[in-house]
Parts: structure tokens; C-alpha cells; sequence
């Protein structure tokens, strides 16, 4: 199958070695589960078990609010011993709301949804039981799956994209799945294209994958509507929109999905999920999780069961042989800094690494000589130089004029810099500054148009006063007018002078 | 709760830097200096290395005076490749004042005055070199002929000291470049071929046997040490193939209306400093436009500006002119010349897939 040429992009150092020999190991259940009730894009979920309730493994126990949510299982039985703020796996630790499960070590299932009838099922029916079962984009940007799977109402669609690029370096949790679990996840990207209604589905595995391709392929030899595809190891190859214009030439616009293009791209690992779900009834409960980073003593692929704590995490990898410069969880290029190793793993943790000062290659910041290689290898055709000097001299609206916003923070420009800018660092600043502004103009609209309204109510006011004044005006000049007839017609009478008065009278 | 740095990622990074950068161009420069020195013998290499002492002495006392980190900024490499390329381009006997006043201009005017390493406009060797040449005519056109390292004629190094210091008097063929006699002889009104016959020897040219600057005499080497850099990754082949490209379009548009009047494009190409400034200088990352596209707008109005200073203008070494006046060029060029966003039009408009179909 032909490969069309992306914009840019780096040659990373994959050092996915130190994991993708090593079979996936189930983790035991940990002494504690941090389960937050936010995990996806959207809004939180809503708990519906109390403290100290007894919950049993797969139990709904936080409910998805409104259009774009996702509900929250049980990953094991146990108890409820609280639920309140927790520090989230997010950089500012900020506390999300979190519930406490200690489990029991029985690990009792609840009952489950039957399986559903692949054959007679709907699309809509798949798209519940997918919603139903809190399933969210596996290779980190946790976007509802539901709502993807939706999109056949909307779209004309023409193709699945399985994302098996996992582009990421360290992460070898999608490769040992595709070559482990192969037959299961074929079963759910069937599901899923039967949801979508679309004829054919392409699964794309960078070539640095050569095992889980084979599987891969081994697995779809007699499905002629299942291509298994190689793409060049470069990353961002796993962004969405440039996935798809590697494999179909097309370049979604900006702003747009790329469902315009009749394209809907889900992850490898959320294949699976939705094979658990529709198959077993079994909601998305665990996920596996690449432990990696030298300073990690025995580096591995985990099935982890979701708020499980980053700490029993790493135990079970045999410790850490040295204080780590960098603990993250995700990949070395996108994931999050952790604030400690409480943090529980959520469903779209694909890694949690370790790296020590030699991975790093961090080094002192110096001027920027205009290289020119941000620019080679941005995969959105940004300027970044050119945006972060802007943004240095606190030009954010200059950086927005040149296209910051389009900026996907892959950090290839990052990567390749050799004054070592952070330039991330100065594009998530603008963003973050132009959002602001944006809020603050919207609020600002709004003062606006109240303002706006309440003058326009109090001219209304206003009038109906003067109205008011004037009827009474009208009115009491006529009163008094009354008054001066009626004196006059008195005075007249006492004085019997006005004839006038008396002839009308008469 | 451990405190975590207001850092984004990535948390990994290639294994580059800009000291790393600027050594590779060095390397990269070396066999053309190397072969320099050895065919104007021991004055050459002394003016090199007064050029570069003289340059860190400049750069360490700028940073002192604006209160930076010496040991970051000096050794980062940029002040010894400018001096490199600064001293490359002199005359291989010129005066040891030339080398000292030449660094000073580099440094101090062409580079710390705007802010040091990455904010200067122009770049500082080359402001140097036109600043000499427009001061110092003469010590700056005076071209020697060959005398090869080990040779008989060659002077010592005792004598070599003397010539750069002025303090000697030694016997050796004084000449102009060819560039400059074709200028000169075509002034007096010379046909060209009468001024090139014996003269035109494109093998010496591309070796690198003849009267020129220290290094930029051997276009092969340097041709080499920039496609080695091409390789590298440390510069992309737009400044150089484009530059050369339309020197050699102008070169053989004129050369065949008159060919008597006009060189060929063999001469603007490999004789001179066209290689060396195509290569080494117009890639100044500093001072050249940041997108692919903008570096080919660049190095065309190079190649052409080159063309039209050699012929029409006084000077007939017309590259480091055309060098700043391209770097003036350089912001004019980045705010129009961008690449297309993904997603958008050239102009910035979401695309519109409807019209595209």
C-alpha cells in the first residue's frame, strides 16, 4: 500500500528495547486503588456508591454526565473508604475527585452485561454497551469512544483507522498487545468497524514493530477488509490527522475531525477494551502499562488495574536502583511530569518511566541561533523559533497571528533543538495565556451585552416613568382643572354673577 | 508534595548542541584550511592563528563587560568559526594588524554590539571582511602566488614572522586575484579572451592552485566539507544549490550574449569565494531565513547579487557584499516566505475540502 509523505517530523532514539521482549505480566491486586472520577475529556463522573460500601469488581460506581462523559467501574471488590480530593497524575498535583477502594483480595465479580450478538447487535447498541462500559481513547488523549463510534450518523465514513503507530518512545504496551492478545483485538476492531459502518479498516504499525505486524497480519491473512499497514517510525506518526495523511494522502483542515474525511482513527488498545466489553460485558477496569526508564530496575509491561498507585507500580518492577531525575507518566515526548508516586494509573496511562540525567540529555539553555531545525521537523508546518521569540517578549497575540494555536505540542522541535529551548514550555504558555484572553473577552462580551440590556430595561423604565408622570401630570392638571371649574362654579354660585354657569347648569 | 519545575516536555533530546554545531563546521572546514596553509606556507597559518587568539581575546572581554558566563559563551565555538572564516578569507600575507583589527570588527561590531551569540543581523566575519576591504584596500587585494609548504621558495618560519609583522623584506610574486585582474584588464579595455588566455585553468581552480585567500581555493575540498555538512544535518542543501544555481544561470545567460565581455560560469563559480560563502558563509543559520523556502529566495538573490556586484560593481570580489546585503534581506524574507500550516491554506485559511474535491 502506498505511504504518503508527512510534513516534518523526528527520528527518535525508540528505545523500546528495554520492554518489547517482555511478555505482559498481570499485576496483583494492590493493597489500595485511587480510582478518580474524572479519567476521560468531558465532563467528571458522578459517584454513585457511598463510604463504605462493599462494591464488587466491574460495578458501575460513577456515572457519565452529560453528552461527552464516561461512566467509572470497579477494578476490583472491596470497600469504600473515601471519596474526595485526591492528587491527580497531572504536573500540578491539583486534587481531583477520587474514590478510595480498599479491596478485599477476593476480587468479586458483579453481574455483568450479557455479551452482546455481534451478528444482530446495532450500531447504536455497540455504541452503548461501549458507553456503558466507560471506555475512553487508550493511547492517552482519553476522548469518550462512544461518541467516535457515533460518527457513522453523522459522516459518510469510509474507514477505520487502528492506531498501532504508538510512536512514543519507551511504550511497548500496544506492540505486546497486538502480538499477545492479536485475535481479541481483530474481534474488536470488527466490532468497531460493524459501529462505524465501514467497509474497511486499516491498521497502521510503525516498522519498528516488526512482531506485532506479523501477528497482526497472521491474524487478518483471510479478512480481505482488514489491511495491516507499515508506516515509517517517525515521530508524531501517531497524531491522528497525520496519520491519516500518511495513509491516505488526505489533510484534515484546521478546526475540522477527521471524520470529514470519512475517516474515524480509535486506538489499538481501545480495540481491545471494546472487544472486552461487547464480548464479556466486562467494562474497561485495567489497561497495560509499560514501567520503563533506566533508572527502573526490572523494566516491564503490567496489566494494571486502573487507580492502582503509581508506587505499587514501580514495586512490582523491582524498585528503582536511583533517585530518578524525571518520573512521568505517558511517553518521554507528550506524557506528564508526576507529582509523586501516589498517583494512581487512569485509563489512559500507556507508561509510567523513570529516566535518569544520561536519558535526559538535559542541558543549559543557550540563545537561539535560528537553525532552522524546529522548522524541518514541525509537523504542522509552524515557525517555532519565530513563535517562541514572539512569546519571549510576551507577544502572545504576535504568536497566535502565526499560528501557535495549530501547535499539536508534539515537542519534535524541542527534540532536535541544540540551544535546548523549551519551547513546549513557551507554546503551552501562549495557549494557555490566548485561552485566558478568550474567556476574559467572552466574559467581556457578555458585561457587555447585561449592560447593554439593563440600559436599554432602564430607558424602558425610564419612559414608562415619564409616561406615568406625564398621565399623572395630564391627570392632575385635569383635576385641577376640574377643581378651578368646580371652584369658580361655586364662587359664581355664592356670587349668583355668572350666568354663563347657571345657563349650562340648567 | 515534591516540587516539580513549571516544565513541559519533551523529556528527552537529540544528542546536539551548539558548540557540537559549530565544531563539525570546523571540521568540516579543516581540509580546505589545511591545504591552504600548506600552499602559502607558514605567513598563512601565523595570521590564522593571530585571527583566532586575537577573536576569543575580544569575545572574552565583551562577555566580561556585558556580565555573561565566559565559560558558557566563549567556548560555545561561534567566536572561533567566525574568526575562522574571517581569517580564511583574508590574503595569505597580509599583515598581522589586519588579523587583530579584522577579529575586532567581527566580534565587538559584527556580533556582541547586537547582543551576542544568535542576535547579530549580518554576519560578523563578513561585516569584518568589507569593513577591511573598504578600509584597507590595498594590504586586502595584494594576493601571493603559491609557495608551497617545504618547497624551495617557501620562506621559514623566522622569515614568516617578519612578513606578517612587516619587519622583512622577502622576494615573492605579489598578484591580484582573477577575479580582480579580469575586473582591472576588462576596465583598460582588454578583450576577455586576451586577459584569460593562460589564465583560465578551471582543474587549478577546483584544486585549489591558485592565487586566492588562505582557504577558499580548493573548491573540492570545500565542496566536500560541505556536502559532509549537507550529511550531517548541520545545513540543508537549499543555500548552497540555490546560490551556486542561479550564479550559474545569470553567469550563462551574459557569457552568451557576450561572451567576449562577459566569463563563463566556470569562473564565478570556482574561482573566488562563491564554494567557500555558499557552503559556509550564507548558511550562517544566524543570519539566514529560518524556512526551506525563505533559504532558496535567499541564496537566488545571493547567486544573483554575487553576478551583478563581480561584473558592474567596483569591487570585484562581490560575495561578501552580497552576503550582508542578503542578510539585510533575511526578516523581509521570514515575514512573507512561510511554510503552509497543516490543515490551512498558504494564506491561513482552514482548507476547504468541498473546493479541493
Amino acid at each position: 500500500m502506498e505511504i504518503f509523505n508527512i510534513h516534518g517530523g523526528a527520528k527518535l532514539d525508540g528505545r523500546k528495547s528495554l520492554t518489547a521482549d517482555l511478555d505482559i505480566i498481570t499485576m496483583p491486586i494492590p493493597d489500595i486503588l485511587h480510582i478518580p472520577l474524572q479519567q476521560h475529556i468531558g465532563a467528571p463522573a458522578e459517584a454513585i456508591v457511598n463510604h463504605g460500601d462493599r462494591i464488587l469488581k466491574g460495578q458501575l460506581i460513577a456515572t457519565s454526565k452529560g453528552l461527552i462523559s464516561a461512566p467509572v467501574h470497579s477494578p476490583t471488590s472491596g470497600t469504600v473508604k473515601r471519596i474526595g480530593d485526591f492528587p491527580a497524575p497531572h504536573p500540578s498535583g491539583l486534587p481531583v475527585l477520587t474514590l478510595t477502594l480498599e479491596p478485599d483480595g477476593l476480587d468479586e465479580w458483579a453481574k455483568l452485561p450479557e455479551p452482546l450478538n455481534i451478528e444482530t447487535a446495532t450500531s447504536q447498541e455497540i455504541a452503548d454497551r461501549v458507553s456503558q462500559s466507560g471506555i475512553v481513547g487508550m493511547g492517552g488523549a482519553t476522548f469518550p469512544s462512544a461518541v467516535k463510534l457515533n460518527l457513522g450518523q453523522r459522516y459518510k465514513l469510509e474507514m477505520l483507522v487502528i492506531n498501532g503507530a504508538e510512536c512514543e518512545p519507551y511504550l511497548t504496551c500496544d506492540d505486546r498487545l497486538m502480538q499477545e492478545r492479536t485475535e481479541k483485538t481483530v474481534m474488536g476492531i470488527k466490532v468497531m468497524m460493524k459501529a462505524l459502518g465501514v467497509p474497511k479498516a486499516l491498521v497502521a504499525i510503525e516498522s519498528n514493530k516488526p512482531n506485532a505486524f506479523k501477528a497482526m497480519e497472521k491474524e487478518c491473512i483471510h479478512d480481505d477488509n482488514i489491511s495491516i499497514v507499515h508506516v515509517p517510525a517517525r515521530y508524531p506518526m501517531g497524531s491522528e490527522k497525520h496519520l491519516v495523511q500518511a495513509l491516505t494522502g488526505k489533510e484534515t483542515p484546521a478546526k475540522g475531525m477527521t471524520a470529514d474525511l470519512g475517516v474515524v482513527v480509535h486506538n489499538v488498545a481501545t480495540a481491545f477494551a471494546v472487544y472486552e466489553a461487547v464480548y464479556h460485558g466486562r467494562p474497561l477496569i485495567s489497561r497495560i502499562v509499560t514501567v520503563s526508564g533506566q533508572v527502573i530496575k526490572k523494566p516491564g509491561n503490567y496489566e494494571t488495574l486502573i487507580g492502582t498507585p503509581v508506587s505499587s507500580l514501580i514495586n512490582m518492577s523491582g524498585g528503582m536502583t536511583d533517585t530518578p531525575k524525571q518520573l512521568l507518566m505517558g511517553g518521554p515526548m507528550m506524557g506528564q511530569p508526576l507529582p509523586n508516586l501516589d498517583v494512581p494509573v487512569i485509563k489512559g496511562s500507556g507508561g509510567v518511566l523513570a529516566l535518569n540525567d544520561t536519558e535526559m540529555k538535559d542541558k543549559n539553555v543557550m540563545p537561539c541561533i535560528g537553525c532552522g531545525s524546529c522548522v524541518m521537523v514541525c509537523p504542522v508546518g509552524l515557525l517555532p523559533l519565530d513563535m517562541a521569540s514572539r512569546i519571549e517578549h510576551e507577544d502572545v497575540d504576535g504568536a497566535d497571528g502565526i499560528g501557535v494555536r495549530d501547535c499539536v505540542s508534539c515537542g519534535s522541535c524541542n527534540y532536535v533543538c541544540p540551544s535546548h529551548i523549551p519551547l513546549v514550555q513557551y507554546f503551552n504558555y501562549a495557549k494557555g495565556r490566548l485561552k485566558e484572553q478568550d474567556i476574559d473577552r467572552r466574559n467581556q462580551d457578555r458585561m457587555k451585552m447585561l449592560a447593554q440590556n439593563r440600559a436599554l430595561r432602564d430607558e424602558k423604565t425610564q419612559l414608562a416613568l415619564e409616561r406615568k408622570r406625564a398621565d399623572r401630570e395630564a391627570y392632575n392638571a385635569a383635576l385641577a382643572k376640574m377643581q378651578t371649574i368646580s371652584n369658580t362654579t361655586k364662587e359664581n354660585n355664592n356670587t349668583g354673577h355668572n350666568t354663563t354657569n347657571e345657563m349650562d347648569i340648567k | 508534595m515534591t516540587q516539580i519545575p513549571p516544565m513541559s516536555g519533551p523529556y528527552m533530546r537529540k544528542n546536539k548542541s551548539v558548540r557540537r554545531s559549530m565544531l563539525i563546521v570546523m571540521a568540516a572546514l579543516t581540509p580546505a584550511t589545511a591545504y591552504g596553509f600548506y600552499l602559502f606556507g607558514w605567513p598563512s597559518i601565523i595570521l590564522f592563528s593571530i585571527t583566532l587568539g586575537s577573536a576569543l581575546i575580544f569575545e572574552v572581554i565583551c562577555l566580561l563587560l556585558a556580565k555573561r558566563s565566559v565559560s558558557m559563551f566563549a567556548l560555545d565555538g561561534s567566536a572561533i568559526l567566525t574568526a575562522w572564516l574571517l581569517a580564511i578569507s583574508l590574503p595569505p600575507w597580509a599583515p598581522w594588524w589586519i588579523a587583530v583589527v579584522g577579529s575586532a570588527i567581527a566580534i565587538i561590531i559584527g556580533k556582541q554590539v547586537f547582543g551576542g551569540l544568535g542576535q547579530n543581523v549580518f554576519n560578523p566575519a563578513m561585516v569584518a571582511r568589507v569593513a577591511l576591504l573598504i578600509s584597507f584596500p590595498l594590504e586586502m587585494t595584494t594576493y601571493m602566488q603559491p609557495l608551497p609548504l617545504f618547497s624551495d621558495a617557501a620562506p621559514t618560519f623566522m622569515d614568516s614572522v617578519a612578513i606578517v609583522f612587516g619587519m622583512g623584506n622577502f622576494d615573492a610574486v605579489s598578484s591580484a586575484s582573477l577575479l580582480g585582474t579580469i575586473k582591472t584588464d576588462l576596465g583598460q579595455g582588454m578583450a576577455l579572451g586576451e586577459i584569460m588566455d593562460g589564465r583560465y585553468a578551471p582543474m587549478d581552480w577546483i584544486l585549489g592552485n591558485s592565487i586566492s585567500s588562505i582557504g577558499e581555493g580548493s573548491a573540492l575540498l570545500l565542496i566536500v566539507g560541505g556536502i559532509a555538512l549537507i550529511f550531517g544535518r548541520i545545513i540543508t542543501w537549499y543555500i548552497p544549490v540555490s546560490t551556486i544555481v542561479a550564479l550559474v544561470f545569470i553567469a550563462t545567460i551574459f557569457n552568451i550574449i557576450d561572451p567576449g565581455k562577459y566569463p563563463d560560469a566556470m569562473v564565478h563559480v570556482f574561482s573566488g569565494a562563491t564554494i567557500l560563502a555558499a557552503f559556509f558563509i550564507a548558511t550562517d543559520p544566524v543570519t539566514s531565513p529560518m524556512s526551506p523556502k525563505g533559504q532558496i529566495v535567499f541564496g537566488i538573490g545571493l547567486g544573483l547579487l554575487v553576478y551583478i556586484i563581480r561584473t558592474w560593481a567596483a569591487y570585484p570580489e562581490g560575495v561578501s557584499f552580497a552576503i550582508l546585503l542578503m542578510n539585510a534581506m533575511t526578516p523581509l524574507i521570514d515575514r512573507y516566505v512561510r511554510p503552509r500550516i497543516f490543515g490551512r491554506t498558504q494564506k491561513g485559511a482552514p482548507l476547504n475540502l468541498s473546493e479541493k474535491s
